[in-house]
């Protein structure tokens, strides 16, 4: 009884702020809005036995992954006066519902086959954590490689994407596009650069949404 | 114990409210979080099935789901600060260079 009190919590605080997040004008109180989702999924990995993976989930995801999304939001300075949603809101929300049905339906019309167990089931008594190391390091050994693989490629594809342009040029313009079209003095640097860059910068603004 | 299809319904809604999340944003991070919310579905689904069946597979595939999504997250983050410095801005609607 305890126990589907706290799922109830959980999952229904966790799927309002995932309407939340996509539903809110601020980026900065969609982010908020994801923390809060992230910490009740973890909430629903306890009340299922994965404690490992609640760690996990907030270690990972709450401490690094939504701290760099906020650092690279606070970098961006986005306006909130444009419009958030797209044009076809009705449309979207009205396909979204029809496949949120037709899952459901094909949900309720599968026999979930509760009680059976698999092959290698492990011993709730073993620990969860226990039990997840073993099984990583023997059975899922060469994923594990590969995953590991795939994170240097992330640190090398993003390193090299947000690279400046043009180094040698960073302390002046070093803005990429601008700094060819808008003639920087070559000292006093610090304050000039800055007014002109963000001059530049609105003046594109205006065009791009004229 | 909670029936098992509880935690499936919650890990269904909360994909369809990331898909509809990736339709209906401009903003090129909301889109991010969309699909940080369907990625964090399927680990409900995985993690329910893997209570349920007694396995451990399924946490660990959610962990790698995991690493993945930190990858993807990195990535998406220096797309979106190349393109603010081209276009300074995130609406997706603006970044159309490839469109035809």
């Amino acid at each position: 009884m305890a126990q589907l009190l706290f799922f109830l919590y959980f999952a229904g605080m966790g799927l309002f702020s995932s309407v939340l997040t996509i539903g809110l004008r601020n980026p900065v109180y969609c982010t908020i809005a994801l923390l809060s989702t992230f910490i009740h999924v973890a909430g629903l990995f306890v009340l299922l036995n994965a404690e490992f993976l609640a760690a996990i989930q907030i270690i990972i995801y709450a401490g690094a992954v939504l701290i760099l999304y906020l650092f690279v939001l606070m970098l961006l300075n986005l306006k909130s006066t444009e419009p958030v949603v797209h044009r076809q809101l009705w449309i979207a929300l009205f396909f979204g519902v029809v496949i949120l049905a037709e899952i459901l339906v094909a949900l309720f019309k599968t026999p979930m086959l509760e009680g059976t167990t698999a092959a290698n089931a492990v011993p709730l008594a073993m620990g969860n954590t226990e039990a997840i190391g073993l099984s990583l390091f023997n059975e899922y050994l060469l994923p594990f490689e590969l995953v590991g693989i795939i994170l240097l490629g992330g640190i090398i594809g993003a390193l090299v994407l947000a690279k400046q342009p043009r180094p040698e040029s960073s302390k002046t313009g070093g803005n990429g596009t601008h700094a060819l079209e808008v003639p920087l003095p070559p000292s006093g640097n610090g304050q000039i650069g800055a007014d002109v860059r963000e001059e530049s910068r609105s003046a594109l603004h205006k065009v791009g949404s004229a | 114990m909670v029936p098992l299809s509880y935690y499936v319904i919650v890990s269904t809604v909360m994909f369809v409210v990331g898909l509809i999340g990736v339709l209906v944003r401009k903003n090129f991070l909301i889109i991010l979080y969309a699909i940080e919310l369907m990625l964090n579905a399927a680990n409900i689904n995985l993690v329910a099935f893997s209570r349920y069946y007694q396995s451990v597979n399924g946490q660990i595939i959610s962990l790698f789901i995991i690493t993945i999504a930190a990858a993807e997250a990195a990535i998406g983050l220096a797309i979106i600060i190349v393109l603010f410095r081209k276009k300074a801005t995130t609406n997706v609607d603006e970044i159309n260079l490839l469109k035809w």
